[in-house]
């Protein structure tokens, strides 16, 4: 391992010349901390060139590179084992290329999204990413964190309309793929794999979007159900029905805590009944269709024993409650202690059953658990491990949170499903991701192979745990999974304890 | 000559011939030249003649045909219906083909989450047969829907005239179950939900052209069945009118299901075959579909109705039903067919641009063909920029052939040159590949070959595809091929365990 020498610093800025901003061993290095970790030293290119000098350095000299936007996702990205130059791309921010009559973007990936889609509102468009820390955002650094937009629902991930990018891979050089025709299958969809990457494959420095136009007239409904199993039910129901709303979640009480204190115009919404489970969804269109949402999701709410329900015409008051939506995981790092949150990736009909499991879990290990079921898969779910220690109050990696954390795993796995670790705490973080990174099975290997080929030299973090060994390719798909060893060996973490959850058949 | 069997009667040919018939049966197997014939030709103008072609019945089998073929030294590629337009399926330096036509069963229904398992072979509309009584159906509907395979749509990225609301095949597999050429290791990527929650593998894989790994299990989205759905047909007298509707289309912000093109002279070569409907003396038509809430249909219409008519549309009728718009269909999506009535060769090519350049991007192909002395019909997917240019051309005249190459080559140049992509859904195959450098740096190519060698690095996999001559790997096979002596032998990989297919 090397850092940042004088005679480093020294001959960077001699290559990068006056424009960019290279500082070493300054204070506001922290600025650029990740899970405590700061770098020797952050460069600010004022080019893709300059950026892909850096690099282009960094891989001679041996030095470890974190490519960076706005610092406000960082928490997704895997702890560094080292952590050498924080490469800030906000300064390649310009506008490439952009035909509304089109419907087509390319922009830096320093550009912020707030700004970005200030922009496409003038022609009336938009990208459809509503994710946490909208209003700081990169667009590089959203992509490269690839959180969840409520609005998936209605225009899929980025996987579906991101049309093409360009980066610097690990050896400095600019790679280009994809293009900025909305169709398009010319050479590999690289760009594909950049999303959710957080830093480990390349530097993002250009990315091309489909735009959508803005959507008409928009509207809400809120409902309160007795239990998960109504409010999931009316779910699947609007699921099942022709009506495509923009957005369509079902939150417990816990997750629904987002919305108190907001008005619907001018009446309060309810306080938040902590028995209860709530859907929220928005929709739009003309008059008709709107009316007809407002009657058929009534329609539906009934027939699953809805209690409250309340719809939403002021058009401030829903944009108010779609942000603190949008805002969720933003939200639970904020209110909750010592917060852990989690994606679980399961197909919804089995949201259900997840939800009995996780009802379980929160009532055993007696954590607030935050959950947030979305009509397309995932389920988001926050909780805080500072409770079991309530006296001290000092978050600690308990035997039940590591149980908690298993336990997701288990529950992953019984339906073929994935889970990721969106946020913990530091010192438990290493420990929760690798669990996590099981649910993947062979696909680490792969992602292995991905890596390489995009950062031979290795100088991205790595998406396993630090220090992973290279598993010879056959251990790990020919065989049975055998959980517990390896993560034990890399975390220090106990075997995996028994688990208590009843065995399920996928 | 690539493809002539020098090879056929050497000891080690016979060999791996034995060990394939051992695996697979003897009528899983086809070695002799009058058999390999069939499948030296697919959907494109380009050839390849296999060696060998094997019918593989599951994943195992496929693994362990890898690692025959490994042993042999004998090039491998997968081939599902033959229908591409690119020589993706085409075995451009000989070697093994493994054609999926036997793994043609559908594993799984999940209505409730809306998705299918299915095995490559699994023709296109056939999944939309088995789900449509649920009231669902399977999205990318590919003009080869009928014969087409999922494999090969998966291979290709296929898309289709449905696409331009509802996504192409990428947006519609949501896991893979694969073969890595390297040791036929069998793997899974993507799960039923279809989030990635680690490098999104699956969206690499698919359109990769089959030079990463061999497909042989395919998740997909099941869709629901619209509520409502409206066809257009718009009728112009100049393809310029046409085409401004469809850049104004899209500059409101209204997106079709579908919006094709027809211009004047390929609809009426079709009309006269499949009486489709389309008014035999017009210079363009569009053929349109609004399809979901029924209250969105009848505003949507009413708007193309409206853009139409401002760009001096004739007429614009909307079909009454079923019948009528199943017979526009079929205009539509025989029109190669019809073609094929009137010369014998066809050229379809595939170009796309940004849908804003469409009106002076068909003026130019009216130029470029005046230049090289055809006459280019274009019937293509307007909505999403996806241009399908026709060249026909005598088969037995190379000279023609040449020249045909040349205005392909010219088109696909303007398309780059007014921001678009050499292809939108055929793919880069045999056909493109030296058209690459006109998007990509040698920087470029250096990285797709390092993600390429990540999964193929002998490029035992579907070599010459996609990559420049020069610029990828598996021109040293481009002669023909020669069967190797079988390397002395390693302990015989097992067979995979069973775990591995019933996670």
């Amino acid at each position: 391992m090397s850092a940042v020498t004088d005679s480093a610093v020294a001959r960077l800025e001699s290559v990068l010349g006056a424009n960019a901003i290279f500082v070493a061993k300054a204070a506001n290095r922290e600025l650029y901390a990740l899970d405590g970790v700061s770098p020797t030293a952050f460069a600010k290119p004022a080019s893709t060139e300059q950026a892909a000098e850096i690099v282009r350095f960094a891989a001679k000299e041996n030095l470890s590179v974190i490519p960076i936007g706005a610092r406000t996702k960082l928490f997704c990205a895997p702890t560094p084992a080292r952590y050498d130059v924080a490469l800030d791309l906000t300064a390649l921010d310009d506008v490439a290329h952009y035909d509304p009559a089109d419907l087509t973007v390319s922009v830096g990936a320093g550009m912020p999204l707030a700004k970005l889609n200030t922009m496409l509102r003038e022609q009336n468009q938009f990208v459809p990413l509503l994710v946490p820390y909208y209003t700081q955002s990169t667009i590089g650094g959203t992509i490269a964190a690839g959180l969840d937009s409520p609005l998936r629902n209605a225009y899929g991930t980025p996987r579906d309309f991101l049309l093409g990018a360009e980066f610097i891979d690990g050896n400095g050089a600019q790679i280009k793929t994809g293009g900025r025709v909305v169709k398009n299958v010319t050479g590999y969809d690289l760009h594909k794999l950049l999303i959710g990457s957080c830093g480990t494959l390349a530097a993002i420095t250009r990315l091309n979007f489909r735009t959508f136009p803005l959507p008409a007239t928009t509207q809400g409904f809120l409902a309160a159900f007795p239990d998960y199993k109504s409010a999931l039910s009316a779910r699947q129901k609007v699921i099942h029905s022709p009506l495509v709303p923009l957005t369509l979640d079902v939150l417990n009480a816990q997750a629904a805590r987002l919305f108190d204190g907001h008005t619907n115009g001018t009446a309060p919404i309810p306080e938040i009944d902590s028995n209860h489970w709530y859907l929220f969804t928005e929709f739009s269109g003309n008059e008709d269709l709107l009316a007809r949402y407002k009657r058929e999701l009534a329609e539906i709410a009934d027939q699953s024993q809805a209690g409250d329900m309340h719809i939403l015409e002021d058009s401030t008051a829903l944009a108010a409650m779609a942000a603190r939506l949008r805002e969720s995981i933003a939200h639970f790092r904020e209110h909750f202690a010592a917060p852990v949150i989690v994606k679980l990736a399961l197909p919804p009909a089995q949201h259900t059953q997840a939800a009995t499991v996780l009802q379980s879990i929160a009532d055993a290990a007696k954590l607030p658990i935050a959950v947030i079921a979305r009509a397309s898969g995932p389920i988001l779910i926050a909780t805080s491990l500072q409770s079991e220690h309530s006296a001290s109050g000092e978050a600690t990696d308990s035997p039940i949170s590591s149980l908690f954390a298993r336990e997701i795993l288990t529950l992953a796995r019984s339906f073929g499903g994935r889970a990721q670790l969106i946020s913990a705490p530091p010192h438990i973080k290493p420990a929760y991701r690798t669990i996590f990174r099981e649910s993947l099975a062979s696909e680490r290997t792969l992602a292995r192979r991905i890596k390489s080929a995009f950062d031979p030299n290795n100088l991205f973090p790595t998406l396993d745990a630090p220090a992973a060994q290279p598993t010879p390719p056959k251990s790990e798909t020919s065989q049975s999974p055998s959980p517990s060893s390896e993560a034990a060996a890399q975390t220090d973490l106990p075997p995996s304890p028994p688990t208590p959850l009843p065995s399920k058949q996928s | 000559m690539p493809g002539v069997p020098t090879s056929r009667d050497t000891k080690s040919h016979r060999d791996l011939t034995r060990a394939l018939q051992k695996l697979l049966g003897k009528n899983a197997v086809l070695s002799r030249p009058e058999d390999l014939i069939l499948y030296e030709y697919d959907g494109s103008v380009e050839k390849g003649r296999p060696d060998l072609v094997a019918f593989p019945g599951t994943t195992a089998e496929v693994s362990e045909i890898v690692r025959l073929a490994a042993k042999y030294d004998m090039p491998i590629l997968g081939r599902g219906a033959g229908t591409g337009l690119s020589g993706g399926a085409l075995a451009r330096s000989g070697g093994l083909m493994l054609v999926f036509s036997r793994m043609n069963r559908i594993l799984e229904l999940d209505f409730d989450n809306q998705r299918a398992v299915v095995q490559p072979g699994v023709v296109n509309l056939d999944i939309t047969r088995a789900v449509e009584h649920a009231g669902f159906y399977f999205a990318p509907d590919p003009s080869s829907q009928k014969s087409s395979t999922i494999g090969g749509n998966v291979a290709e990225n296929a898309g289709g005239p449905h696409t331009l609301a509802n996504g192409v095949t990428t947006n519609h597999v949501t896991a893979l179950e694969l073969v890595l050429p390297s040791d036929g290791e069998i793997v899974r990527v993507g799960s039923k939900q279809g989030d990635s929650c680690s490098y999104d593998l699956t969206g690499l894989f698919v359109g990769s052209e089959g030079t990463l790994a061999l497909v042989t299990e395919i998740t997909v989205k099941l869709t629901r069945k619209p509520e409502a759905i409206k066809t257009l047909l718009a009728v112009f007298e100049t393809v310029d009118d046409a085409s401004e509707t469809v850049a104004d289309i899209t500059a409101r912000g209204i997106t079709p299901a579908a919006c094709e093109m027809l211009d004047g002279w390929t609809l009426r070569v079709i009309e006269d075959y499949i009486h489709a409907g389309f008014p035999m003396d017009s210079g363009a038509v569009l053929l349109l579909e609004v399809e979901g809430m029924l209250e969105a249909v009848t505003s949507q219409a009413a708007a193309i109705d409206e853009i139409c008519r401002a760009h001096k549309a004739r007429e614009v009728r909307v079909a009454r039903d079923d019948k009528e718009r199943d017979l526009l269909w079929k205009g539509r999506k025989n029109s190669f067919g019809a073609l094929g009535r009137i010369a014998s060769g066809i050229y379809v090519l595939d170009g796309v641009i940004p849908r804003s350049k469409l009106p002076q991007t068909l003026r130019r192909i009216q130029e470029i063909g005046t230049q090289f002395g055809f006459n280019i019909g274009n019937v293509f997917h307007a909505g999403d920029g996806n241009l399908h240019p026709i060249v026909l051309y005598d088969l037995r005249d190379n000279e023609q052939f040449q020249r045909a190459l040349k205005a392909s080559a010219e088109i696909i140049r303007y398309c780059v040159e007014v921001g678009g992509s050499l292809t939108g859904e055929h793919g880069i195959g045999m056909e493109k590949s030296e058209l690459m450098p006109l998007l990509f740096s040698d920087a470029d190519f250096d990285f797709m070959r390092r993600v390429h060698d990540a999964f193929n690095p002998k490029c035992s996999l579907n070599p010459g595809k996609i990559f420049p001559l020069g610029k990828g790997c598996g021109e040293t096979r481009l002669k023909p091929h020669h069967v190797q002596t079988p390397k002395p032998e390693p302990a015989t990989a097992p067979a995979p365990p069973a775990s591995v297919n019933a996670t």
